[in-house]
This record gives structure tokens, C-alpha cells and sequence, in this order.
């Protein structure tokens, strides 16, 4: 049976993960790679590495260390963070990464994305999308990340972007991240049943409940997290655990 | 041994490449027909579109070389499925190496198949080692239907072909590169066929 995926994002600056990160037992958490072996030995499903850097030329940085993953892991990972056109991603996918996920430069110019599929399979892009509820608007998706309010309805964006052909989407409340209070289980379960391709919840994971929720209430095909992770305030195995015991099909 | 990867521009060629370094083998990566045909066994990356990656394959005439090779020979995602008849992703016809067509999934789960899933029924040196249920990772859109070639099988609800062998040929529509202590046996296993 197909199970649904846990997948912790790591935020890369400079070629290192941003601080604050606390592991006692590696030596450098500050070295992606050390860390993402970490997370694959604890069993994590694939990872997530967004660059937020600035600059070209630590762009130039960041396929180099994609290099160095691809080289070291042995589960699949997504790559994302400024990425405007073929050719970045044709550099991130020859590096060994297995996804691209694009966010700003797609509500730019939706046609990038069927440019990327046609070229490099559907299967390889993950569309990101930053999404945020108003009383007034609704869920809205939101550019540059989550500065800009974009005029797309999230639900309408999504089935846009999988009809140009995105194979995956990573959504992420902005009203919910970083609050611990859940996933938005409503506009991830609209965002998922409207469209075809798997789902990727993102933002305000706390709990292990919410990872069932995401699953079971919200029908998300994989749940995503940072800080919860990064900060041990829950283990993967343990999480997983619970999960296989709500009656949740997953990988242990 | 002399390895060789089949470089025809697929997008997880570096990835099979390093799967095999972390297992201490060193790969070519070739599109040079007397440089497969001379290897002791040939590793059939892919990743894409069948159309697309039939074609790379013509402009190299690895189309009318491939088929002929007979040594160990192992096609992975994409890769198992260009061995086959004819693709419903854009109505291709493949390389005709195991008779077999290649569908799309009709069915109201999430397409791609995307993630980690089971290896079942398994019967064949490649999945030594390998327990019955072990998980591997898949991303594909198309599937090889169950047959007689059929070693190993997952279910997407329906069952269907995880893995397959022709005479020389074995492929996989998994990830072995990409999942895990596991794959890295499958990939291992095939070394010492």
C-alpha cells in the first residue's frame, strides 16, 4: 500500500541550514548533508531543501551542495527557492536532485511550469504554493514569499497549475505556520480533492494529531514540517508510530 | 567489473551514478554502443516522458542496439518501461525489447503514484536479502500490468508489475538509487548476478 510521506524541509542559507538548529548527537547540524542523513536513518520519506538565499552566486553554492546531498542520501528530495527559469532547473535536476519546486516564478509566468514538465516529466515539479486566508478574500495565494497578495483563489491556482502540469503540491497556510496549531485542514482538503496529482501539507504542524488530521480529515498524501523537527520536540520514529497505530498506512 | 550507464540525457542518471559509488563501483556513463556492448552489465536509467526519451534514444541508435545486448542488463523506472512494447504516454512504441504494453493509471487515486510502497511476491535473485513487504519508492504516471515476466509487484489499488525480467533483462519501476538501505541491496544483488 502506498504510504504517506513525512518530510522534513530544511531552510539552506549560504550552503549551510539556518541557526538553531539543536541536535545533540551530530556533530555539525549546520552541514545539510550530515543532517539529512540524520533524518533519513530516522525515516523520514524524502526532504525538503529551500534556498533562501539572495545573490547568483550563492545560487552557484546551492548546486553544489545539492551535488553533495545527491551524492551522500539515499531518499528522494525536492530542491526549491528562487528558481525562475529551465535552465536553474535543468542545474538542480543534473545535480541529483529528484524535484524542483517552483513558487513565485510559476504565478509570474504559469507557462514556466508546462515548459518544465514537457521538458523534464510532471513527475519532477512540485508547484509551492503560499496560501492565506482574510475574511475578506478568502484563501488567496500569496508571492515573493508571502509578501505579495497574488488576485488567484488557492483552489483555482492549484487545479491551474496541475492542468499546466505540476505532479505535485506543497501548500503551505501562512495563517497557520509557525503557530503549532494544526495544519489548515479546510483549504488542504479543498486543494485536494479539487486536484489530481498528491498533496503536501505545510504549516503549523505541533502535534502527532495533526499529522492524522492532515492525512485522515484533510486527505493530504504527505505532511511537512521544519522547526518541530529541527528542534526534537517530536521524533520521526515516535511520530510514525502513532501514525501506523491511528490506522495510517506509513513506512517503518 | 565494468559497468556501464546507458547516458542518454535522463534525468536521474547522476543519482543511479552515485547509488552505485556508495556501494564502492565506479560507473561509466556512456552513449557510445561498443562501450555498453563491451561492459559486463548495463545499467537503463529514466526519468520524463516515453516519447521524448525514445527519441534521445534514436538519435544515438540505441534504439536498434540496446535489444541486442546480452549481458546483465537492468532498466529502472522509465528505463523498464522503454523495454516494453508500446507506451500509452504519447502513443509510443518503445524499444519491443519484453512484450508487454505500458498503461496509464485509471483510477481515482492520486496520479503520479508518488512515494513509498510495497515490493511483494518476490521471486528472483535480484531480491535477496529483500523481506516480503519491504518498502521501495516510486513516482511514475504508467505501469506495467502483472505477467508472466513479472518478479516482484506492488498494488496501486490494482496490482501491477514492480519489477520484471526477460531473459538478460531485469527492470524495476521503483527507485532502487532512491530508496533506502533496501535499494541499495537490490542494486548490490544485481552486481553479483
Amino acid at each position: 500500500m502506498l504510504t504517506k510521506r513525512i518530510i522534513p524541509c530544511l531552510d539552506i542559507k549560504n550552503g549551510r541550514t539556518v541557526k538553531g538548529i539543536r541536535f545533540e548527537n551530530i556533530r555539525d547540524a549546520g552541514d545539510p548533508v550530515e543532517l539529512a542523513n540524520w533524518y533519513a536513518e530516522q525515516g523520514a520519506d524524502e526532504l525538503v531543501f529551500l534556498d533562501i538565499t539572495a545573490t547568483n552566486e550563492e545560487r552557484k553554492t546551492f548546486a553544489e551542495l545539492v551535488r553533495d546531498i545527491a551524492r551522500h542520501i539515499d531518499i528522494p528530495f525536492t530542491v526549491g527557492g528562487g528558481i525562475s527559469a529551465v535552465a536553474d532547473v535543468e542545474v538542480l535536476l543534473m545535480a541529483g536532485a529528484d524535484k524542483v519546486s517552483v513558487n513565485s516564478a510559476a504565478i509570474r509566468n504559469p507557462h514556466l511550469v508546462d515548459d518544465l514538465a514537457r521538458r523534464f516529466g510532471s513527475q519532477c515539479v512540485t508547484v509551492a504554493i503560499d496560501t492565506k486566508h482574510t475574511e475578506a478574500a478568502g484563501w488567496k495565494v500569496y508571492a515573493r514569499a508571502g509578501t505579495v497578495e497574488t488576485e488567484h483563489a488557492t483552489v483555482d491556482w492549484a487545479k491551474r497549475v496541475v492542468d499546466l502540469g505540476a505532479g505535485e503540491i506543497l501548500l503551505t497556510s501562512m495563517n497557520n505556520d509557525g503557530t503549532k496549531a494544526g495544519f489548515a485542514l479546510d483549504i488542504t482538503q479543498a486543494v485536494s480533492e479539487a486536484v489530481s496529482v498528491p498533496v503536501v501539507a505545510s504549516g503549523g504542524a505541533g502535534t502527532m494529531q495533526h499529522f492524522a488530521d492532515a492525512f485522515q480529515v484533510a486527505h493530504a498524501d504527505a505532511a511537512l514540517a521544519a522547526s518541530l523537527f529541527h528542534f526534537r520536540e517530536l521524533d520521526i520514529p515516535d511520530l510514525k508510530r502513532f501514525l501506523k497505530a491511528e490506522g495510517i498506512a506509513v513506512r517503518v | 567489473m565494468d559497468l556501464v550507464i546507458v547516458d542518454y540525457k535522463a534525468g536521474n542518471v547522476q543519482s543511479v551514478q552515485f547509488a552505485l559509488e556508495r556501494l564502492g563501483v565506479q560507473a561509466t556513463l556512456s552513449c557510445d554502443f561498443e562501450t555498453i556492448k563491451a561492459a559486463d552489465k548495463v545499467i537503463f536509467p529514466g526519468v520524463g516522458e516515453a516519447s521524448s526519451a525514445m527519441a534521445q534514444l534514436r538519435a544515438r541508435n540505441l534504439d536498434k542496439l540496446l535489444p541486442t545486448l546480452e549481458q546483465p542488463f537492468f532498466g529502472v523506472c522509465l528505463g523498464m518501461q522503454l523495454l516494453c512494447e508500446h507506451s500509452e504516454e504519447g502513443d509510443t512504441d518503445l524499444l519491443g525489447i519484453i512484450p508487454l504494453p505500458v498503461k496509464r493509471f485509471e483510477t481515482d487515486l492520486k496520479v503520479p503514484h508518488m512515494g513509498w510502497n510495497q515490493l511483494e511476491n518476490l521471486q528472483s535473485p535480484l531480491f535477496e536479502g529483500i523481506a516480503e513487504g519491504e518498502f521501495a519508492y516510486y513516482v511514475h504516471s504508467y505501469y506495467v500490468p502483472l505477467s508472466e515476466y513479472t518478479i516482484a509487484q506492488t498494488s496501486y489499488p490494482e496490482p501491477f508489475s514492480a519489477a520484471l525480467q526477460y531473459k538478460n533483462f531485469y527492470a524495476a519501476q521503483y527507485h532502487p538509487e532512491k530508496s533506502g538501505p533496501a535499494g541499495s541491496q537490490i542494486l548490490k544483488n544485481f552486481l553479483a548476478l
